[in-house]
């Protein structure tokens, strides 16, 4: 098979595995990077969310021949301390409960601050719908959202 | 003032030095249901929890209860470090590592890891306080009288200080005083502050370590094939193009079905789709939801075995002014926590380790070691972190399979469940049948309550929470248990999950039939349960109960005490043309007696709310041809971001005994939504989960 290169988290990776499996995997069991996780496999829960070229995307239907050349971030390269305003605003509002879904959440919150540095309401919504949690940690989401959102603002 | 609280036995709590340098200080947690001063009674003296304190002054204190988001490795700590009087930046948490007998009972359920273990965790703290102080004053030459404890110092009155850490070995020679003084809640610093989860940044960074993320040298992954239907068997099976497949190692028969090994995750659910596998698929391959609703009503028409009663209920309904009857329907439901089952094994010849995100520690460890004929003390099971727990993981089947697993193939293995496998083999909630009836008096009040439930399971699943709390002269709760073929399990509050439902939406029926006001008639017959009462009256208060709503709204009230703790909710709620109910406003007030972290009580009762609201609002687990029809989270949804209401939760208060938090915020969202549903429509939902078309 064909050897697929990519970056991950800034490091470039050379993987030699069948080109339809999903990057999840890859990250996972091939790379090691278990922040990312598996919910449902089929585009269902959120929980395997990463940013692919700066877009959200589901990893568990992300083939791995679709990052051939990209550049993938995951939880783990977010920032290099937990820096991240998203991060530090999680840590701030103890957002997570069991925690299992945070990984995603956070992911689809850094790329929909990436789009829209103010989000609305609305537009969290939209954003983060897809993206479930269990526990129900959704109205401490919305607050940190915001938090990080603010806080980015006054620096830019 | 201080509370002194006497040791009834001077062993009751040790102090050892930690390699000559620190203090540890091991002490005893009563497991669940038995009594707190059972440990005096015991013959020998075993501690299962630990507290260290290092010469640097960093606290440790080891939780032998599983983390599952309900934030017990911060809120056990919390407690002793307020007793210690220690700096709660220099304390530090362990999860402890199964074992037989050392820590009593180690499951986590019931809401009961913080209730039962308050005080001794309250005594253990004091303990270590006491000690440091006596090796402060012995080596100022001084009372004991003349020091105090501080955030993390013993303090002089002469204004001289020494850190825990420079006292922590002196400390380890003192002896334990026989009698303690506990603080006053009053001047509580820890408790009932808003602190963070010492495990929060590990989970905003991806270094959370769940059961799934565990990865040992040599480590394979497998996943499990298995009969749709329950109790099926493998006949036969051919594995020749599974085994032909790129990262596929081997393909082995356990008891569960048919294991495919790999070199990756994604290789094993690979090599499952390309197996071909024959069930016999045993008794219950014809088993259907319609069949089973069936056999409950036919079970129904006979009285079953009495549960609990009062008076005579059969009697005095005959002279009831007014008869109410009605049926109540709760489904089947999933778990579905957000981390699928998993586990990992590594099997040896002589001994075995497991990683595993279980409520259960101490039930894996004891199958494990039958199915493997090793004895207990050569199994060694280290609880991660779990994705959600809610009930479901209390159960070992998916910690079996890993170590049937690894003991074919003989490598270390992590066997990871589908969502659809998690989804189709769950221990589901109870579905029950509920006949009641209910007679009303001339002025309104009850008279009569007879409920009869059916359900499949245990009988506490079926039957827990049907008593109900109100002051009714006759009543009579009475039911079958009947199989279905299907697993039964433990669900997020349990018994009182469906019969909260039950109770609370009849009582509601019978306050219209009386033509009463449903809090008021609620509040008149809780005159002999002030904590509920209490509950009800600020939920009622909060939520401007009797104030006038816009159009179309309507409100309405439960109250529920489960688990030890008192909860009443406030719903309210419209309902649109097409049936979609819209909930506007949820008050809940809870009385839970002491406080531990007002943040996590919140969180746990809105997270405990959303979880009680997806069941309610979304999808059922049904059965059709002896198996579940569900697959994943398309057709057995939860609540998302944009469906979540606003949530205002009310501490109470309180000085009665300390209560869970993790369940008891659920049972009244049910029947507070249904009830505000009747306000606003007339329309009265017997049957959950609510459908549109019930609405239109
Ligand atoms: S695992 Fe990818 S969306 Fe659920
Ligand atoms: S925190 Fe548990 S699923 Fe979101």
């Amino acid at each position: 098979m064909t050897p697929i290169t990519l970056t991950v988290n800034g490091k470039k990776h050379t993987v030699e595995v069948s080109p339809d499996t999903p990057l999840l995997w890859v990250l996972r069991d091939t790379l090691g990077l278990t922040g990312t996780k598996y919910g449902c496999g089929v585009a269902q829960c959120g929980s395997c969310t990463v940013l692919l070229n700066g877009d959200a995307i589901r990893s568990c239907v992300t083939t791995i021949a679709d990052c051939q050349e990209k550049s993938v971030t995951t939880i783990e390269g977010l920032s290099a301390d937990s820096t991240h305003a998203l991060q530090k605003a999680w840590i701030e509002d103890d957002v997570p409960q069991c925690g299992y879904c945070q990984s995603g959440q956070i992911m689809a919150a850094a790329a929909l601050l990436a789009t829209h540095p103010r989000p609305t309401d609305q537009q969290i919504d939209d954003a983060m719908q897809g993206i479930l949690c269990r526990c129900g940690t959704y109205p401490r989401i919305r607050r940190a959202i915001h938090r990080a959102a603010a806080q980015k603002g006054g620096k830019s | 003032m201080n509370t002194p609280t006497n040791l009834t036995r001077r062993d009751f709590i040790k102090v050892s030095s930690v390699a000559g340098a620190g203090l540890v200080l091991s002490f005893y947690l009563p497991s669940k249901g038995e009594p707190l001063g059972a440990a005096a009674a015991a013959p020998a003296f075993a501690p299962n929890a630990w507290l260290t304190i290092d010469t640097n002054g960093i606290v440790t204190i080891t939780v032998a209860r599983s983390e599952m988001g309900q934030g017990v490795l911060t809120s056990m700590p919390m407690i002793v470090a307020e007793e210690l009087e220690a700096d709660w930046k220099n304390v530090r948490v362990i999860q402890a590592i199964s074992h037989p007998t050392k820590y009593g009972s180690m499951s986590t359920g019931g809401s009961f890891s913080v209730r039962g273990s308050w005080q001794n965790l309250r005594n253990a703290g004091a303990a270590a306080r006491e000690l440091l102080i006596a090796a402060a004053a012995q080596t100022w030459g001084t009372e004991t009288s003349a020091c105090r404890a501080e955030n993390g110092t013993i303090i002089h009155t002469s204004g001289k200080k020494l850190s825990y850490g420079e006292l922590a070995s002196k400390a380890a020679t003192m002896r334990v005083p026989t009698s303690l003084k506990l603080k006053d809640p009053k001047d509580f610093k820890i408790l009932g502050k808003r602190l963070r989860k010492l495990d929060t940044p590990s989970k905003v960074n991806g270094s959370a370590k769940f059961g799934s993320d565990i990865r040992v040298p040599g480590m394979l992954f497998a996943s499990v094939e298995r009969c749709p239907v329950f109790g099926g068997k493998v006949t036969s099976f051919d594995a020749a193009k599974a085994k032909a497949l790129q990262g596929v190692r081997d393909v082995v028969q356990i008891d569960s079905g048919i294991a495919v090994v790999a070199t990756s995750t994604w290789a094993a659910f690979q090599g499952r789709k390309a197996l071909t596998v024959q069930w016999n698929e045993g008794q219950f391959a014809g088993q259907n939801s319609a069949a089973i609703w069936k056999s409950f009503e036919e079970a129904a028409k006979s009285k079953g075995s009495i549960e609990d009663y009062a008076g005579s209920a059969e009697n005095a309904l005959t002279s009831a002014a007014k008869k109410v009857e009605a049926i109540y329907y709760a489904p089947l439901i999933a778990h579905a926590t957000m981390e699928p089952m998993n586990c990992v094994a590594d099997v040896r010849s002589d001994r075995c380790e497991i990683w595993v995100p279980t409520q259960s520690p101490q039930q894996v460890a004891g199958e494990a070691a039958r199915i493997l004929g090793f004895p207990l003390d050569k199994v060694r099971v280290n609880t991660t972190l779990l994705g959600g727990g809610f009930g479901r993981r209390l159960q070992t089947d998916y910690s079996s399979d890993a170590v049937r697993v690894s003991k074919a193939i003989g490598a270390p293995v992590s066997v990871v469940w589908t969502r659809e496998d998690d989804m189709q083999h769950d221990w589901y909630r109870p579905c029950t049948y509920n006949v009641l009836t209910g007679g009303i008096g001339k002025d309104g009040w009850p008279v009569a309550w007879l409920h009869r439930v059916v359900g499949p399971g245990s009988r506490g699943l079926v039957v827990g929470g049907s008593t109900p709390p109100y002051a009714l002269p006759n009543f009579q709760i009475d039911s079958h248990i009947k199989d279905i073929g299907v697993p039964i399990g433990a669900w997020r509050s349990v018994g009182p999950s469906q019969n909260g439902f039950v109770v609370e939406s009849f009582i509601d029926e019978l306050a219209y039939a009386a033509k009463k006001d449903p809090f008021e008639y609620r509040r008149h017959l809780l005159a002999g349960s002030a904590r509920l009462r209490r509950a009800l009256e600020v939920a009622a208060e909060k939520a401007g109960w009797g104030k006038p709503l816009p159009a179309g709204v309507g409100r309405g009230i439960a109250a529920v005490e489960s688990f030890g703790s008192a909860v009443a909710e406030v719903f309210e709620v419209s309902v649109e043309k097409s049936g979609k109910v819209k909930i506007h406003r949820i008050v809940a007030a809870v009385d839970c007696g002491p406080v531990v972290n007002p943040d996590t009580l919140e969180a746990q009762v809105e997270g405990g709310i959303v979880y009680s609201l997806s069941a309610v609002l979304k999808d059922e687990i049904t059965i059709a041809r002896g198996r579940v029809e569900q697959n994943n989270f398309d057709d057995y949804r939860i609540l998302t971001i944009d469906e979540m209401p606003k949530v205002e939760t009310h501490i109470i208060p309180s000085t009665e005994s300390v209560g869970g938090i993790g369940e008891p915020g659920l049972p009244p969202v049910a029947p507070a939504l249904c009830n505000a549903i009747f306000a606003a429509t007339g329309k009265r939902i017997r049957r959950l989960p609510i459908r549109p078309a019930d609405l239109q």
